[in-house]
C-alpha cells in the first residue's frame, strides 16, 4: 500500500481538518460546549484528554490515576469546547467518591457531549458503564480506545453494528499514537451541533414488573418535567431510594 | 412546578418500590450485563486459530510470585537509586562550578562595583542567591534522573504489581492495599502522595495512608541520604566497596521507612483508627511499552521542573533567614549561635547536635536545603573559615571538603547515622503539612501527621545514641 497517497487522502478528508483544530490547554474561557470524558479506569481517558487539549496531564498505567476532575479546552471550527476529564469508574450505581464525582457531573454539569472512553479489549465489561451513562444522557460518543492492543490480541469489532446497537457514534482510536483523534473531534462537534442525532440504547433486559413500574414512574416524571431526557434513569434511582436524587428533584436541580 | 407534585412522584416511587421487591438492584444490574452480552455477541469477534501469546501473564507470574516478587522489587529500587547516585554526580558538580564558583563571585564583584551596601549584598547574594543555586545544583540532576525512571516504571504498569505484592502486608497492618500506590508516589514527593490517597475510599484507611506517607523518603531527602551515606558510611569500608556500601545503606533507610510505615499503620489501626480492612478490586493493567521520549519529556516538565520550582520558592526565603540569623547579634553572639548553643544539649542526647536541629527548623519549608544549612551553620559555629562571611551558604567542591568541615564540627559515624535516621523520621515539609490539612480538613489529624514522625525520630535517634555509647 502506498502510504503517502493514503496520507494525502486523509488530509483532504473532512474528518482530518487540521487547520480547524486548535488545542487550548487550560484556557477554557467563553466555551460554546462542555464535553465530559467518562469511562472505566485505565482505558486511557487521560491520554485522550491530553490528545484533545494539548495538555500534559500526567498519565500513568494504573487504575484510579485521575482522582479529581481535570479541565482543558480545544477549539474546532471556530467553536470552543471545554473538556472535563472525570475519574474512571466501573459503574454509576454505587456510592464511592469517584462514582459520585462522575455521576454528579453527568447529571448536574449537563455536558453537551459525553465521550465514553472504552477499552476495546474488554468491551463487554466496559459496556456496563456505557449503558448506564446512556440512561442519563442522550448525547454521547463511544471512543473505542486501545485499538492497537486489540489488534494485537486479534479482536475485531464491527463498529457499525456496535454504533447501531448503542444508538451513538463509535470512533476507534489509539490515543497514545493520536490515531483516530481527528475523527473523534469531528464526531464530537457533529454531536454537539446536532448534526448527528443519538438514539441511545436503553436497558432492555429488565423483568416485566420492574419495566412496568419504571414506565409508570417515568411517565409521571415526564408529566411534571416536560422534555426531560433521562426520566427513565431518574425512575431507576427513585426505585432504588437514592436520597441524593430525591433531594435534587425537590430542589429542582435536575431540570 | 409545585412541591406537592414532586411529593406525589416520590410517594409513587415508594409505593412501587414495595411492589417490585428487594431484588431491584440485582435485577437491574443483571439486565445491564445481559444487554452488554447481547451487544458484544453481535459486534465483537476474536479471530480464531491465532492463539494469543500471553506475555503479560508470563511477566506477572514472575514479578508477583512469592519467591521473586520481593527480590525483584528491591532490585528495581536498587537499580533506580544506583543510576540516580552515579548519574547525578557529574552534572551536579558542573552545575555547582557554574552557579557557585563562576556566577556567585561575578555577582559579588558586580555588587561591589555598583556600591551595593554590604547588608543588601549579603542578604541577596549570599543568602537568597546561594540558597537557590545550591538547591538547583544538588536537586536538579538526581530529580532529572529519578523522576523519569520512576515514570517509565509507572507507564510500563509495574506499580499495580507492587501493590499486589504488598497487599498482604498492608492487610496485616490494617491498612488499604492501595496504600502501596500512594506510598510509591511518596517516594517522589510526599505532598503528591497525600493527594493520591484520594483513591482510597474508606476515610479510616485514607487517614492511615495520609499520616504514614511521610515515611516514604521523598526526593528532597534522597540527596541528603546519599551525600551523608557516601561521606561517612562509604568511608568505613574499603574504597572499592564504598559506593555499594553507600547504596545499600540508603536502601536500608528506605526499607526502614517502609517498616515504620507498616508499624505505624498497624498501631493506628489497632488504636485510634480501629476498623475493618475494606476489600477492593485492583486491576492489573496490561503492560504497555512506555513511549520513552514522551515520558522523558513529560516527567521532566511536569514533575522535575514543578518540584524544582517549589524548592526554589521555598529555598530563597530560607536562605534569607539563614543569613539574617547569622548576622543579627544579641549581645556578642548571633541569633544562630545562640540557638545552636541552646539546642546542643538536647541534640547530644539524640546523637545529633544543635546545628542539625536548627537546620531542620530552618528547613521546614523544604527538606532539600537541610545539608547546605548544616554546612553553613557548622562553619559558623566551629569558626572554620570557608573563605566566606558569616551566614554564607556555600557548596563545597568535593565531598572531601564537606567531610572535613563536618568532622571539624565534631561529627562521628553516630552523627551521620542518626542524621540519616532523623532525615527519615521528622515532620513533613510545610507543603506536605498544608496538603494534609487541605485533604483532611482537620487540624487534629494535621497535627498528628506532623508531630508523630518527629516523636518517632526523637525516640529512635535517642535509643540509637544511648546504645551506641554503651559500646
Amino acid at each position: 500500500m502506498d502510504t503517502k497517497a493514503v496520507k494525502s487522502a486523509c488530509e483532504t478528508c473532512a474528518h482530518f481538518n487540521a487547520e480547524g483544530m486548535k488545542k487550548l490547554g487550560i484556557n477554557t474561557e467563553n466555551f460554546d460546549f462542555v464535553v465530559a470524558l467518562a469511562g472505566n479506569p485505565n482505558t486511557g481517558k487521560s491520554t485522550v484528554f491530553n490528545a484533545l487539549t494539548g495538555l500534559r496531564q500526567h498519565t500513568g498505567n494504573w487504575p484510579g490515576k485521575t482522582v479529581t476532575r481535570a479541565e482543558g479546552g480545544f477549539q474546532y471550527n471556530e467553536q470552543k469546547y471545554k473538556l472535563v476529564d472525570l475519574p474512571g469508574t466501573y459503574s454509576l450505581l454505587s456510592t464511592s467518591t469517584d462514582e459520585e464525582v462522575a455521576r454528579d457531573f453527568l447529571l448536574f454539569g449537563r455536558p453537551d457531549v459525553t465521550v465514553i472512553v472504552a477499552d476495546a479489549n474488554r468491551l463487554e465489561r466496559n459496556l456496563n458503564l456505557v449503558l448506564q451513562i446512556l440512561e442519563i444522557t442522550d448525547k454521547a460518543v463511544l471512543c473505542l480506545n486501545l485499538m492497537d492492543e486489540a489488534k494485537r490480541n486479534n479482536i475485531v469489532i464491527d463498529q457499525r453494528t456496535l454504533a447501531r446497537d448503542l444508538g451513538i457514534p463509535v470512533v476507534a482510536t489509539s490515543a497514545r499514537y493520536n490515531e483516530g483523534v481527528p475523527e473523534l473531534i469531528q464526531t464530537i462537534s457533529e454531536v454537539a451541533n446536532g448534526t448527528i442525532i443519538c438514539k441511545p440504547h436503553r436497558i432492555k433486559n429488565v423483568p416485566p414488573n420492574i419495566e412496568k413500574a419504571v414506565k409508570k414512574l417515568s411517565a409521571e416524571i415526564e408529566k411534571e418535567f416536560p422534555g426531560i431526557s433521562n426520566s427513565r434513569w431518574i425512575a431507576f434511582r427513585l426505585l432504588e431510594g437514592d436520597s441524593q436524587i430525591i433531594e435534587a428533584l425537590k430542589t429542582g436541580e435536575l431540570v | 412546578m409545585t412541591k406537592k407534585n414532586i411529593e406525589h412522584i416520590i410517594e409513587l416511587s415508594n409505593e412501587l418500590r414495595w411492589q417490585i421487591g428487594d431484588d431491584f438492584h440485582d435485577n437491574l444490574t443483571e439486565g445491564i450485563y445481559a444487554d452488554a452480552a447481547n451487544i458484544v455477541k453481535d459486534s465483537v469477534h476474536t479471530e480464531k486459530g491465532k492463539k494469543r501469546f500471553r506475555l503479560d501473564s508470563k511477566i506477572d507470574k514472575i514479578v508477583t510470585s512469592k519467591t521473586f516478587g520481593f527480590p525483584i522489587m528491591f532490585l528495581i529500587l536498587g537499580v533506580v537509586l544506583w543510576l540516580t547516585i552515579i548519574g547525578a554526580n557529574y552534572p551536579s558538580s558542573m552545575l555547582a562550578n557554574l552557579l557557585l564558583d563562576t556566577i556567585h563571585p561575578a555577582l559579588k564583584s558586580g555588587a561591589s562595583s555598583i556600591g551595593m551596601p554590604w547588608w543588601l549584598d549579603g542578604f541577596l547574594i549570599d543568602g537568597v542567591y546561594l540558597a537557590v543555586a545550591w538547591v538547583i545544583a544538588v536537586m536538579l540532576p538526581p530529580m532529572a534522573i529519578f523522576f523519569p525512571l520512576f515514570t517509565l516504571l509507572e507507564d510500563f504498569g509495574y506499580l499495580p504489581r507492587v501493590a499486589f505484592n504488598l497487599d498482604n502486608l498492608f492487610k496485616k497492618s490494617g491498612a488499604h492495599g492501595k496504600q502501596a500506590l500512594t506510598m510509591s508516589m511518596g517516594f517522589g514527593c510526599n505532598a503528591a502522595g497525600v493527594v493520591a490517597t484520594r483513591i482510597i475510599d474508606s476515610p479510616r484507611e485514607r487517614l492511615i495512608a495520609i499520616i504514614t506517607n511521610n515515611f516514604s523518603l521523598c526526593n528532597g531527602r534522597w540527596p541528603t541520604q546519599i551525600l551523608i551515606a557516601t561521606i561517612f558510611i562509604g568511608a568505613v569500608v574499603p574504597s572499592s566497596f564504598s559506593s555499594v556500601a553507600a547504596l545499600l545503606s540508603v536502601i536500608g533507610i528506605a526499607v526502614l521507612g517502609m517498616a515504620f510505615m507498616f508499624l505505624t499503620s498497624w498501631a493506628l489501626s489497632k488504636t485510634v483508627l480501629k476498623g475493618e480492612v475494606s476489600t477492593f478490586n485492583l486491576e492489573l493493567p496490561p503492560y504497555r511499552p512506555p513511549r520513552f521520549w514522551k515520558t522523558l519529556y513529560t516527567s521532566l516538565i511536569d514533575r522535575t521542573l514543578i518540584v524544582l520550582w517549589r524548592a526554589i520558592v521555598f529555598a530563597a526565603p530560607a536562605g534569607a533567614v539563614i543569613w539574617l540569623i547569622s548576622n543579627i547579634f544579641i549581645g556578642d553572639v548571633s541569633i544562630a549561635v545562640w540557638l545552636i548553643d541552646s539546642f546542643d544539649g538536647f541534640g547530644w542526647l539524640l546523637g545529633l547536635n544543635g546545628v542539625i536541629l536548627l537546620a531542620y527548623i530552618v528547613a521546614i519549608p523544604a527538606n532539600e536545603i537541610v545539608i547546605p544549612t548544616i554546612l553553613m551553620l557548622t562553619v559558623m559555629a566551629t569558626g572554620i573559615s570557608g573563605g566566606e562571611g558569616a551566614g554564607v551558604m556555600f557548596e563545597l567542591d568535593s565531598m572531601d571538603a564537606t567531610a572535613d568541615i563536618l568532622k571539624a564540627g565534631g561529627w562521628t559515624l553516630l552523627t551521620a547515622i542518626n542524621l540519616m535516621l532523623f532525615s527519615l523520621l521528622h515532620n513533613p515539609c510545610s507543603t506536605t503539612i498544608y496538603t494534609i490539612y487541605k485533604e483532611t480538613k482537620s487540624t487534629k489529624w494535621t497535627v498528628v501527621a506532623s508531630v508523630l514522625p518527629v516523636i518517632l525520630g526523637f525516640i529512635v535517634t535517642f535509643l540509637v545514641a544511648q546504645i551506641w555509647r554503651l559500646f
